[in-house]
């Protein structure tokens, strides 16, 4: 589905962002991407849809080498991928519904998009898209009136409708607080489970990472340093990504939470239970 | 308190910090101050009796006569609406280009210095200097005039709309791009957006502006109300010369009010 082979970034500060990464994700996989601050993380989705050009290497969606294509067939294969952002990014002074429909733009011709005159089919689905997210009814709001959680449903919306093969999440619950921070995570992974997507979710939150990745990747430097289940991160390996530190309780937390429910936050443990 | 402990001084570091360079700057203007009012020639009998000619020739203002010369004042007026509003469509209309090019986060560096470089040159000349360069190769009148408002408006709104447009939040502006969407797309729906409200509101204010400049380029020879206001002048007519600076007020004031008002609803 994804390959990313030899992957390397310099930026013209001199920082080598990425060294010679190399990362392979099948068709439906969730890989949560950890690491600190400044590891890379960011550097790394932004090269996969050349929000940020790679320095060099190669990185395949399907057959397609991305880092060789030419302005209108790397618009192309960008409608292929749906990208999160942290901050939702969605341009605030459009409506919710523009804000979906922005989406299919590179379906839909130019005028088209001018007069807000998009394919009946795509009004549908971002209906079916708003409501399965509980946000019909705002439709015509303008996005800078909804709450951080409801904007990161509408960004989830977003690149959904694209219909994407593949979903680039950069750091989707930072700017949220604890309880829709997991909503939201749960919602990005059911529906990558419901539509076979493929992601890479990056996210500086181990516990989150564990709750709702099937796979973790690690990355230091600009290197990936860990790659393997949930289950397997342990003191050591968390102190190779991010550093001396006491990680017992980390750990700790999520087998309890395994057991018997959140056992840390315990007022919102109901309604946060996967519901299944 | 601080038993055994010396105590600690604080002040805020100074603006400058070097002590020479700081008091050189303060000796220095105080110097040049000084001597500049010292040399400042003030004939003091010459304000006295400018003072008393001053009285009679505001006295020769009043009352005010709008009826002798009304034909002249309205076709003034009319003239200048014209002007103003023609040179402020066409003036954003061009800018709207120039702007984009003169945005670095969007354009390519030689269109970039380029535009700049059209927009410094159309904001180095006020108004009345590019009136009286069109009067020159136009001659007398209101085209003269619409074109020094519309080459103003030009370096006015352009570098407003670009300063504008490498202000916006970057991160809408990728978003938008990593759907997939064309160059023109995305500025439809993540540049505009962005700029729009406060565009609409300097756009109003240029119309505003471009009002007042009306009345002088006619006093260059660029047609409209200034050059019903300086043939008043001419002909010591100064009761109709009252009455235009009236009327010109008046209507400053309406479109000071509606621009302001406007400007808050776009908001």
């Amino acid at each position: 589905m994804l390959r990313i082979e030899n992957l390397e970034k310099f930026y013209p500060t001199g920082d080598h962002a990425l060294k010679s990464v190399h990362l392979e994700i099948p068709r439906g996989q969730v890989m949560a991407l950890i690491g600190p601050s400044g590891a890379g993380k960011s550097t790394l989705i932004r090269c996969v849809n050349r929000l940020v050009e790679p320095s060099s290497g190669a990185v395949f969606l399907g057959d397609i080498d991305l880092t060789r294509l030419g302005s209108s067939d790397l618009r192309h294969a960008r409608s292929r991928m749906g990208m999160i952002f942290q901050e939702y990014a969605l341009v605030e002074r459009l409506s919710v519904m523009e804000n979906v429909l922005s989406g299919r733009l590179g379906y839909v011709g130019f005028w088209r998009s001018f007069l807000r005159k998009f394919p009946q089919s795509d009004i549908d689905q971002a209906f079916e898209l708003l409501e399965r997210v509980g946000l019909d009814h705002m439709a015509d709001k303008r996005a800078d009136e909804l709450s951080g959680g409801q904007r990161q449903r509408v960004g989830i919306c977003r690149a959904l409708i694209q219909n994407p093969e593949l979903l680039l999440v950069d750091e989707p619950t930072a700017s949220l607080d604890p309880k829709t921070s997991r909503q939201i995570m749960r919602l990005i992974c059911e529906l990558c489970e419901e539509r076979q997507l493929a992601a890479i979710i990056n996210i500086h939150d181990v516990l989150l990472a564990q709750m709702f990745a099937r796979r973790i990747v690690g990355l230091q430097h600009g290197t990936i340093v860990y790659d393997g289940p949930p289950e397997d991160l342990n003191p050591d390996v968390l102190t190779q990504i991010y550093g001396e530190e006491d990680w017992e309780a980390t750990i700790e937390r999520v087998k309890d939470e395994d057991d018997n429910g959140d056992a840390g936050l315990a007022d919102n443990v109901t309604e946060l239970k996967p519901v299944s | 308190m601080n038993e055994g402990k010396a105590t600690r001084r604080w002040k805020r570091p100074p603006l400058i910090a070097n002590p020479t360079l700081r008091w050189t700057l303060w000796v220095g203007t105080a110097i040049y101050l000084a001597f500049a009012f010292g040399t400042m020639e003030v004939n003091w009998q010459r304000v006295a009796e400018g003072t008393e000619r001053g009285q009679r020739f505001l006295a020769s203002f009043f009352p005010p006569d709008f009826t002798s010369r009304w034909d002249s004042i309205l076709e003034g007026i009319l003239e200048s609406m014209w002007m103003t509003i023609t040179s402020t469509v066409v003036g954003i209309i061009l800018s709207i280009p120039v702007g984009l090019g003169a945005a670095r986060n969007l354009a390519w560096r030689p269109v970039y210095l380029f535009c700049r470089g059209i927009l410094a040159v159309s904001r180095t000349f006020p108004e009345i200097i590019l009136a009286i360069f069109f009067v020159k190769l136009f001659g007398f009148g209101p085209f003269a005039g619409f074109l020094a408002l519309s080459v103003g408006t030009i370096g006015f709104y352009g570098k407003l709309l670009a300063e504008d447009i490498e202000d916006m939040d970057p991160v809408q502006a990728e978003a938008i791009k990593s759907v997939g969407a064309r160059w023109l797309q995305w500025l439809n729906y993540a540049v505009q957006p962005q700029v729009m409200p406060r565009m609409i509101g300097l756009g109003i204010y240029r119309l505003d502006i471009n009002f007042r400049e009306s009345a002088v380029v006619g006093i260059v020879g660029g047609g409209g109300i200034g050059a019903t206001l300086l043939t008043a002048f001419d002909r010591y007519e100064f009761d109709s010369a009252a009455a235009i600076l009236l009327v010109i007020i008046g209507i400053v004031m309406v479109l000071e009010y509606t621009s302001g008002y406007i400007r808050k609803w776009v908001q």
